[in-house]
């Protein structure tokens, strides 16, 4: 035995590798089985009806053993043909579907729809609407981000943070019932403003709703953050690189997750955004791994960034004058004939309406633009050449809607 | 049989029917009493989520609302060992083959709830050209919830309803012959029949 000091034996027991075996031999071969053995393929369908798709996502994937040689995601099973229907809705009749697409964000869909069709009439939103639109927004990021943040862990086999996640979406749920009178979809935008004024004594329930989620969010942090199977099966695991972010306009917290900082908010203001980045309230976030775990980290964050800005705009809700929230419309309300594009930043990425009039009072195209559907088309590359069992992680963390997805 | 052109499935083997034998007429009323109060609260769902409804779906399983406390378990693995499908979401042709399929790989008696306007009858999407107009066009319905998505209370006030049902079933009624029950044999055939091979 040689004399070895003390620490350097103790940083040779922490060096142990735990090895899986003489059969591990081939393990490093490029595909699965090993260098000598012949190998089939094997075609292996995930979905449409999958618990790990939550929803109805179907991936063809051609396996070796234990690898993906090709990953074909099989889309259209949620298909509703939006936007053909948009085609023979009226402008105040299209919120109902559009908010529809993409059921987490439902919102902030609203927004994009109503958004693009002031920007043809010229119309001007009063400036308590703004406050009012930004609050919901972000209420309803928050909302998105937490149905992801209990869901994702529970395709990692963590059940418990989901009930966490879920009481406090009740508690945002149920001041933005109380104002809208919708859990999911609230149908609360109107051309030119919002539907209605606020409850009165509502600003005081939603400040209370807001403490409440952000005293308790470190319980979900606490929860998973430290988790060591969490982090074993999400760090380094599925690193997106901005390369291919820019190739397949991939977009939202999984782009600002790899480096890539693009938020709408920032880039493109709209709303009262300008002025909340001005005071330093809302942050925009980014992380530069690019893996599993820091798009999820990326989510918390915004959570926590996105309460602030809800904090800031109730504030500032308190301070404006009463006044209208809405402008008066005629009773047939048509589009002048031209076009326009209007993007925001929904919460799972850029959502955007190309919207073709002709004068008349249905649009006469209405392009969806949807942050899922970009999101989910990198996926043959993020997943080729993975393991099987990092299959589940990897889509768990693209943070997709399949409604969003297929339109 | 015996000039079936090589590789051609064999003709599907017609088996009897099984029954319930002469006395089931006759089953008492406790026992039948005992099976149905038995059936009633132990549901395992199986959650056949398509789109918003499937949120609210889950909004009902957790700790607010909790459809555990009606006997109804979230946790089957899969339809082969579910007794009750919920229907939550947008059907959409593309998708209506796979429901059917996985509502026939359920074993009897099973039940199905129809969650939302989508599913009950195409909701908001009625006028579109790739949604089915309704999961009863497909698959046999026992309750439908209204709503857009429906409230996580009206979930709950639909699986009262279904249990209401099911405690007021009669064995002789549902296994009786001819009586839109499917018969074994048809559940037996496979969906897709193989091509018809000519020699």
């Amino acid at each position: 035995m040689s004399e070895t000091p003390a620490t350097e034996r103790a940083a040779d027991l922490r060096a142990v590798t735990v090895g899986i075996g003489d059969g591990a031999a081939g393990f490093g071969h490029e595909r699965g089985g090993g260098v000598d053995l012949a190998t089939q393929d094997m075609v292996l369908n995930i979905g449409p009806q999958h618990p790990a798709t939550h929803g109805v996502l179907r991936l063809r994937l051609t396996l070796d053993g234990e690898r993906i040689v090709t990953c074909e995601p099989i889309v259209g099973y949620m298909h509703r043909g939006v936007e053909k229907l948009f085609e023979v809705r009226d402008y105040r009749q299209i919120i109902v579907l559009a908010n529809r697409h993409d059921w987490l964000s439902a919102f902030g869909n609203e927004l994009g729809v109503v958004m693009a069709v002031e920007r043809m009439l010229g119309m001007e939103v009063p400036v308590r609407a703004i406050w009012i639109r930004t609050l919901l927004a972000e209420l309803n990021r928050v909302l998105n981000h937490l149905m992801f943040m209990g869901s994702y862990p529970i395709e990692l086999g963590a059940i418990t943070p989901i009930f966490y996640a879920f009481r406090e979406r009740e508690t945002i749920q149920q001041v933005m019932e109380e104002v809208s009178g919708g859990r999911m979809h609230y149908m609360f935008n109107r051309v030119g403003g919002l539907k209605e004024d606020l409850p009165a004594g509502w600003l005081g329930r939603t400040s209370a709703a807001v403490a409440a989620v952000r005293s308790r969010l470190p319980q979900i942090e606490d929860l998973v953050f430290g988790n060591e199977i969490f982090r074993a099966r999400t760090v380094g695991v599925g690193v997106l690189s901005p390369e291919l972010i820019h190739a397949y306009g991939v977009s939202g917290p999984i782009a600002r997750a790899s480096g890539v900082d693009l938020d709408l908010r920032r880039d493109d203001p709209y709303l009262a955004y300008q002025e909340l980045l001005d005071d330093g309230v809302l942050r925009i976030v980014t992380r530069s791994a690019g893996d599993c775990f820091a798009r999820f980290d990326v989510l918390l964050e915004q959570v926590k960034v996105s309460l602030d800005v809800a904090d800031a705009c109730l504030t500032r809700l308190h301070e404006l004058p009463q006044g209208p929230v809405n402008v008066r419309l005629p009773k047939i309300l048509k589009a002048p004939e031209g076009s326009t594009y209007a993007w925001t930043e929904n919460p799972l990425g850029i959502n955007g309406y190309y919207l073709v009039s002709r004068g008349e009072k249905t649009p006469w195209r209405l392009k969806l633009r949807t942050a899922s559907f970009n999101n989910i088309s990198v996926l043959p590359q993020l997943l080729e050449g993975r393991v099987v069992a990092d299959m589940v992680a990897i889509l768990g963390s693209m943070f997709f809607v399949v409604g969003d997805v297929d339109k | 049989m015996t000039d079936l052109a090589p590789g051609a499935a064999p003709a599907p083997v017609s088996l009897p029917d099984p029954t319930l034998g002469p006395g089931s007429t006759l089953a008492p009323k406790p026992v039948r009493f005992v099976l149905n109060w038995g059936r009633a609260y132990s549901l395992w769902v199986f959650n056949f989520g398509l789109a918003c409804c499937a949120i609210e779906f889950i909004a009902t399983s957790m700790a607010r609302h909790d459809f555990i406390r009606l006997g109804v378990i979230p946790f089957a693995p899969g339809p082969r060992q579910a007794d009750l499908m919920v229907v939550s979401g947008t059907v959409t042709d593309k998708m209506a083959p796979a429901i059917k399929r996985l509502y026939e790989q359920m074993p009897e008696p099973k039940y199905v709830i129809s969650f939302g306007s989508c599913a009950n009858s195409g909701g908001p999407y009625w006028d579109s050209y790739c949604v089915t107009k309704g999961v009863d066009q497909i698959i046999p319905v026992d309750v439908y919830v209204p709503g857009c998505p429906p409230r996580p209370e009206a979930l709950l006030q639909g699986i009262v309803k279904l249990q209401e049902q099911i405690a007021g079933e009669s064995l002789p009624q549902r296994y009786a012959q001819g009586s839109g029950q499917r018969d074994a044999a048809s559940l037996r055939q496979p969906l897709i029949r193989p091509p018809e091979v000519t020699p």
